[in-house]
């Protein structure tokens, strides 16, 4: 038989230790990533060149990220990767990937999206001026460019990335303004018991807001933010914000980075048929996916944040197990007890992060209260007031309905960072349950595609 | 006063384009209507399409129809409350240079086009280029129609099914239909749920499925599913007034596009891909999509610069002879049909629409439809 077409979507935590559990059973899979380098997001690495230390750069979590960069360079003489490339499309057994200078179908026999995730973003009047930014984002402009999103910056809505990136921020020498909380304290403390199932991980977040208070800056719970301030001329110019007591308050600076926890990046999964299911602990549509990751289509497999959020850790495990179940189903011999140990981290995982999304709700209830004037989808500036006009003037109550009727969703980020708020502004105009309003439906390519693809080098 | 529940004046099953003008057209002449759509109104052909309102290149006895038709394209807002897009910048066809006969054919067209109130430019060389930069070297000549021009398929077909509804047509949505049959004086239409709606007239919209009505009346029709190659590009400033396309006789050279005011270029055409009734889903082939920017490229070669954002597809029906079924049964007095108009339907959505209510409340129309008579299927 032939040796069996393995390839990996992701380089990131998920995709590695995927490929690596591969290579250990002799197979040579194909890693096809869209960064410069190998880590993905949490692990990104800095361009080649800079200099700044593990130490520096992921804090407590260095040994890890040095962990997977080295276990990723030991793979490369085993593995085929492919860096800087898209895979803007998946049908019939074939993965479709495109970069600068190259485009082609491959075949698989086995599929591993480990596609990762984005920010999860809530509107807030303001948040179209230059200046404000995902906090994702934010992180990455300073992960891999050393750079400030602004001098003074207020770092706002819930996560542990909130936590993170503000002291990151902080330890990198920027101002940061405020780090402002919609969740309130008491959320925290109900999901206490789920989040000790990871303790040193509960320590480290502890350690981050410590860190913050330490350094002097505001750190403020049970905020609802009221608007970003700015205009086209200079930007981001303040914010204005509720406090937990009722207070409204305004505070000078001149970027913001925001967001609520993540959102996994769903697109592949979709191209590539698997059916979803709406999750309501984090009020969003998911792939179906067993244990070890293995998605309702036959040889589709799924692991990391882009299936489930639960965090690096829990990617690197899943990874490992969907490596395996799709070594099983090849019909190749798996370690029994490895698999095991791996369904029994994971279990951890998952209830930790259970705890995060209690700990760090998704604050649906300002989407309803969302001002007309604000901005829900940037990309084709579709504001809160269009979005339910067309809701009451047409009787659009579904995601893609509502998308054809007022373009909500409809740029070039195809909804990734509207669409769920979008939908809980369509739940709350219409009066019906989110889960009813569905999920806007991925349609290829992922990501924008030059019309130049294909075209024979001259 | 209200009919008995489930009874009307007509039953019209299908919620594209095509039923759902029909519908608005009917209530207009006083007709009570009921309309059923298996999902929601416009979501397959009629709202996945191209969205040219073209009147060149069809059949020169169609043109009558599609005169009506842009006489509601162009009355859009006054007629159902909401702006459809409509741009009446003008539109296009060119040929290659590998294929001169079709200067020819173009000349020809536009002198019989004119005796039905279609006016064509034609123009090659510096002056097509002068006015239209933007076209490859390769392209020899255009046909130019300053009065056609394009608009939002995603919201011809609900504008229409709501004007209907303000007129007092009843829309059933969600609505799959799994026989119809005549009983007595009335068709009784059956969903898969069991309600059944009955009426003295019924009028089959249904695109792709339409086969599976007129079948029902013994008359099947080989309608082919089908699904378009839709692609949009990101937005760019507005620069290009006309719907552009090109005539040549290979599909996969076929292809067309035109910028919408909010500045993306949509992209239509080359090979079509499969579409599944059945699944309710069409899905464009990435080789497709590949062959659609290739032959962009020849016609436009800047777009190469530009990015596609997002594609997309539908579930279309297409008849061998690329002309629709429009007009009364064969087989049964009172059944109407009006489907199988993929590949040049949403231009004379409108005009079908008006031209069924015609025909249905008065018994004749001036519009020469008989080419299109199902008869022409029948066995024998």
């Amino acid at each position: 038989m032939a040796e069996p077409r393995v390839i990996i979507v992701g380089a990131g935590p998920a995709g590695t230790r995927a490929a690596e559990a591969l290579v250990r059973a002799g197979l040579r899979p194909m890693v096809i990533d869209e960064g410069q380098r190998s880590g993905g997001q949490i692990y990104r690495r800095q361009p080649e060149g800079f200099g700044r230390s593990y130490a520096k750069l992921y804090g407590t979590e260095a040994g890890r990220a040095r962990d997977l960069h080295q276990s990723f360079e030991a793979l490369l003489p085993h593995i085929d990767y492919r860096p800087e490339t898209l895979v803007w499309n998946i049908a019939d057994q074939h993965v479709w990937w495109a970069n600068a200078h190259d485009q082609d179908a491959a075949p698989f026999d086995a599929l591993i999206v480990c596609s990762g995730a984005t920010d999860r973003l809530m509107p807030v009047l303001g948040w179209h001026h230059a200046g404000c930014y995902s906090l994702g984002g934010a992180q990455v402009a300073l992960k891999a460019q050393a750079c400030a999103i602004g001098r003074e910056i207020v770092f706002m809505g819930s996560g542990p990335l909130l936590y993170l990136v503000a002291a990151q921020y902080a330890a990198a020498g920027a101002k940061v303004a405020a780090v402002l909380d919609s969740a309130p304290a008491s959320a925290r403390v109900r999901a206490a018991p789920d989040m000790l199932a990871l303790p040193s991980v509960l320590w480290n977040g502890i350690g981050l807001t410590l860190a913050l208070r330490k350094a002097g800056v505001p750190v403020l719970h049970g905020v609802t933010p009221v608007e970003i301030r700015g205009d086209a001329d200079q930007g981001v110019t303040g914010l204005v914000y509720r406090t937990a007591g009722g207070d409204t308050r305004e505070i000078a600076c001149d970027a913001v980075a925001m967001g609520h926890h993540l959102r996994s990046e769903t697109q592949l999964a979709d191209l590539a048929r698997c059916a979803f299911g709406f999750d309501p602990v984090s009020r969003q549509w998911l792939p179906q996916c067993d244990a070890e990751g293995r998605s309702s289509v036959p040889g589709v497999y799924l692991a990391g944040d882009g299936c489930r959020i639960r965090g690096a850790r829990a990617a690197e495990a899943g990874g490992q197990l969907a490596a395996l179940a799709a070594l099983a189903d090849l019909g190749l011999a798996v370690d029994a007890a490895e698999r095991a140990h791996l369904l029994d981290a994971m279990a951890d995982y998952a209830r930790f992060a259970r705890g995060l999304m209690r700990a760090f709700p998704w604050p649906q209830h300002q989407a309803a209260s969302l001002p007309d004037a604000a901005m829900v989808c940037r990309c084709e500036a579709v504001t809160a007031g269009d979005l339910r006009q067309v809701v009451r003037e047409t009787g659009a109550r579904e995601a893609n309905r509502a998308k054809a009727f007022s373009r909500v969703g409809m740029g070039r980020c195809q909804g990734r960072y509207c669409g769920l708020a979008a939908a809980e502004v369509i739940a709350a105009e219409a009066r019906v349950p989110v889960e009813s309003v569905g999920r806007l439906r991925a349609q290829a390519p992922v990501k924008p595609l030059s019309i130049s693809t294909g075209e024979d080098a001259a | 006063m209200s009919a008995p529940a489930g009874h009307s004046d007509v039953v019209i099953v299908g919620g594209g384009l095509m039923g759902c003008s029909a519908a608005f057209f009917l209530r207009q002449r006083g007709l009570s209507v009921t309309l059923l759509e298996t999902d929601l109104v416009g979501r397959q052909a009629s709202g996945t399409n191209f969205g040219n309102v073209r009147r060149q290149g069809r059949p020169i006895h169609q043109l009558p129809l599609a005169n009506r038709a842009l006489a509601s394209w162009r009355n859009a807002k006054a007629l159902v409350g909401s702006d459809l897009e409509f741009m009446p910048s003008g539109h296009i066809r060119v040929c290659y240079r590998e294929r001169p006969e079709l200067v020819g054919a173009m000349e020809d067209y536009a002198d019989k086009a004119r005796d039905e109130g279609l006016s064509l430019e034609l123009l090659s060389g510096n002056a097509l280029r002068d006015r239209f930069p933007f076209f490859g070297q390769d392209v020899l000549a255009g046909s130019y129609s300053a009065l056609d021009g394009h608009a939002n398929p995603r919201l011809a077909a609900p504008a229409f099914a709501r004007a209907a509804i303000a007129l007092g047509a009843v829309i059933h949505e969600n609505t799959r239909i799994i026989a119809a049959q005549k009983s007595g004086e009335d068709f009784v239409v059956t969903a898969g749920d069991g309600r059944s709606f009955r009426a003295p007239i019924l009028l089959v919209t249904a695109g792709a499925w339409g086969n599976a009505l007129s079948s029902q009346f013994g008359e099947p029709v080989p309608v082919t599913p089908r699904g378009p190659n839709m692609s949009v590009t990101e937005p760019v400033p507005y620069a290009i007034a006309p719907a552009v396309g090109v005539m040549t006789p290979l599909e996969e050279e076929t292809v067309y596009f035109r910028q919408v005011a909010r500045g993306n270029i949509v992209i239509g055409g080359s090979t079509r891909g499969p579409s599944f009734p059945d699944q309710y889903r069409a899905y464009v082939k990435p080789e497709n999509l590949l062959s659609q920017l290739k032959h962009i490229r020849r016609l436009a070669p800047e777009l190469g610069r530009l990015n596609i954002i997002r594609v997309w597809s539908g579930i279309e029906g297409y008849m061998p002879d690329s002309l629709p079924v429009m007009g009364p049964s064969g087989t049964t007095p009172g059944l109407f049909y009006a489907f199988g108009f993929s590949g040049s339907g949403f231009q004379i959505g409108p005009g079908v629409g008006e031209t069924m209510a015609e025909l249905i409340a008065t018994g004749s129309t001036d519009i020469p439809i008989a080419a299109y008579d199902i008869r022409r299927f029948a066995a024998g």
